[in-house]
């Protein structure tokens, strides 16, 4: 039924994904999270990753952070086989990830979170807070995250999206290759989730891959490039901007359409 | 793209800090609430008592008989940022008494004696390094036990340090079997004024109260220990090793306990193994004076520094203006709960969704 064409090739490139796994097999015991699931992300491009609950898209979400190893499957990064042993591997790799939950530290300012965990230093043992500041500071111009009007302040006083914004700034920060971004915009209002898109596809036109996972269908036809569905553990459809619409993504979602060969 | 070029001037959830009355900038910071208290009361006693209270030899009365207390909190600090708890001070002081006094027992001086037999005119720098060196020993492993519970076998830190308290506290009544040692060989250093005027357990507070200060405002270590205390979640997913660190903050604990053992071997002359029994209880209410959250990840060296003065000051003026000195006890236990009722007030109106 479907003349559609599987995303072998992007823009009718032959790019090498940022980040792919190939085959990827997780289990806890009964349940198997993913079997045989691939994914691909390329370089300035929002990828989203859509599937019903129980799809796996979290597990696969954090087999690429390096939160948990695959049973079986290969992680490739620009094309060549990794293994994450913890999430500071992903994080070498150029993988960073903003969770649903943000992980800021709410007593700490924004540049304290911006550089935890990779303070500068002067002495080697003392931070060097101002130079730290000036540097998120400078990070948040050029984003555009004009949400934060203090930097002094904790960010625990901060709404809802300027914590998203901070916690977004600091992965587009570090990330050299992809940012993973779980429902980043599930819990704003309306201007908020407006302007974290903004900064979606801003630092999208920076070159990185952006992996957006959201159940907000409308929007994530709005903002990604390709979409890649997963069902039951197995990828069963991607789509190129433009080649889908929300009745088939929820298709695809339910099983009712599938564009990959189901191995 | 539409919703992407949204652009409102009305973005109700931001922050108006312009707005922010000077109530809300106070309770925003807990330590100028303490210091408001402690210059009240300093101001109060001042009046008060003009003559006794205000000259300065009172004062510096006063900071010697803080020093001990000072070097503690200092730990103490540390630990609480962390929303853990230290109980186990005593043991942690007592053993570094009695590890300092077996270790003197162990230098021979010459046909039968030992440095800890010898008088404050014989004691020489050696004596005062291996008293020194045993006691943070002492310290170092109530502080690793505690570290290793806490941080690995996830016991919660009240009944972790509550069960050091009393392991520790037995442990040295054991090596003393049960009675005090006397001994005169650190008095130079409990006694003496290396700075003319200035009591040496004042200058080697102030060190400590310099080097906390450095250590959990300025460094990296202590920027870790306030991620730790308000999100360890956060601070695990960005790369900290947040068991390690915990275990470390404890170490610090265990031998800011240790040293104050010493400085307290060397200011009484004797051991104590039931003397420093509330000095856990001082310690906390000092750190929660000053306005270090029991939640963690809020807190600092100065508010601590104004809660160990704060008991102290009442106390003494109290004695001064000739009150029954006791009721330091009922304004201190007051004073905390206000301190930490700031502390609550303070997080309600800062956190939001």
């Amino acid at each position: 039924m479907t003349t559609i064409a599987a995303g072998v090739a992007m823009g009718g490139t032959t790019a090498t994904p940022a980040v792919s796994v190939h085959g990827v097999s997780k289990s806890f015991g009964h349940v198997r999270a993913l079997r045989g699931a691939s994914f691909e992300a390329f370089p300035g491009q929002v990828t989203a990753l859509v599937g019903d609950n129980g799809a796996g898209k979290s597990t696969l979400t954090k087999i690429l952070a390096g939160v948990m190893p695959p049973d079986e499957g290969e992680i490739r990064v620009d094309g060549e086989p990794v293994h994450f042993t913890d999430p500071l591997d992903a994080k070498r790799h150029g993988i960073e990830t903003v969770y649903q939950d943000l992980a800021l530290v709410p007593d700490l300012d924004a540049a304290a979170n911006v550089f935890l965990g990779r303070e500068l230093r002067r002495l080697r043992f003392l931070h060097d807070h101002a130079e730290m500041r000036r540097r998120t500071a400078k990070a948040f111009v050029d984003l555009g995250v004009g949400l934060v009007q203090d930097l002094r302040v904790p960010v625990a006083s901060f709404s809802g999206g300027q914590k998203q914004g901070v916690a977004i700034a600091r992965s587009a920060m570090w990330a050299s290759r992809v940012i993973i971004m779980d429902e980043p915009t599930a819990a704003l209002g309306v201007i908020q989730t407006a302007r974290v898109i903004e900064l979606i596809q801003r630092i999208r036109d920076r070159g990185l891959a952006v992996i957006f996972i959201a159940h907000n269908l409308p929007q994530v036809l709005e903002v990604s490039d390709r979409i890649e569905v997963l069902r039951l553990g197995r990828r069963v459809a991607r789509f190129e901007r433009g080649e889908a619409d929300v009745d088939r993504l929820i298709a695809a979602i339910s099983g009712a359409f599938a564009n990959e060969a189901v191995s | 793209m539409s919703t992407g070029r949204i652009q409102d001037p009305v973005d109700t959830g931001d922050v108006a800090p312009a707005r922010q009355s000077i109530a809300r900038a106070i309770l925003a910071n807990p330590t100028i609430v303490t210091f408001g208290a402690l210059l009240v009361i300093v101001l109060a006693f001042s009046a008060l008592a003009p003559g006794l209270f205000t000259q300065g030899s009172n004062f510096v009365q006063l900071a010697q008989n803080v020093a001990i207390l000072t070097v503690v909190s200092v730990g103490t600090t540390f630990v609480i940022i962390t929303a853990g708890v230290d109980l186990s001070i005593p043991s942690g002081i007592v053993l570094g008494e009695v590890f300092a006094v077996q270790a003197l027992k162990l230098v021979a001086v010459g046909d039968g004696t030992t440095a800890f037999d010898v008088g404050a005119d014989q004691t020489t720098a050696l004596y005062v390094f291996v008293a020194v060196a045993a006691a943070l020993l002492g310290g170092l492993i109530i502080g690793l036990i505690n570290g290793v519970v806490v941080a690995y076998l996830r016991v919660p830190p009240l009944l972790a340090t509550l069960g050091t308290l009393g392991a520790g506290l037995g442990v040295a009544l054991i090596m003393q079997n049960g009675v005090n040692s006397a001994t005169y060989a650190l008095d130079p250093v409990g006694h003496g004024a290396l700075i003319a005027g200035i009591p040496n357990l004042i200058i080697v507070a102030l060190v400590v109260v310099i080097a906390g200060f450095v250590l959990l405002h300025m460094s990296v270590f202590g920027r870790h220990t306030y991620a730790i205390g308000s999100n360890p979640e956060a601070a695990r997913r960005v790369g900290i090793n947040v068991e390690r660190h915990l275990l470390r903050v404890y170490l610090l604990g265990g031998v800011a306990s240790g040293f104050a053992g010493f400085l307290s071997l060397s200011y009484f002359s004797t051991t104590s193994v039931a003397g420093h029994s509330t000095d856990n209880l001082q310690a906390i209410t000092a750190v929660a004076l000053g306005g270090t959250s029991l939640f963690g990840g809020v807190g600092s060296i100065i508010g601590t520094l104004i809660g160990v003065w704060i008991p102290a000051v009442l106390k003494n003026g109290f004695i001064i203006t000739g009150v029954q000195p006791y009721w330091q006890d009922v304004a201190v236990g007051f004073v905390l709960i206000a301190a930490v009722w700031f502390d609550q007030l303070r997080r309600r109106s800062r956190d939001r969704g």
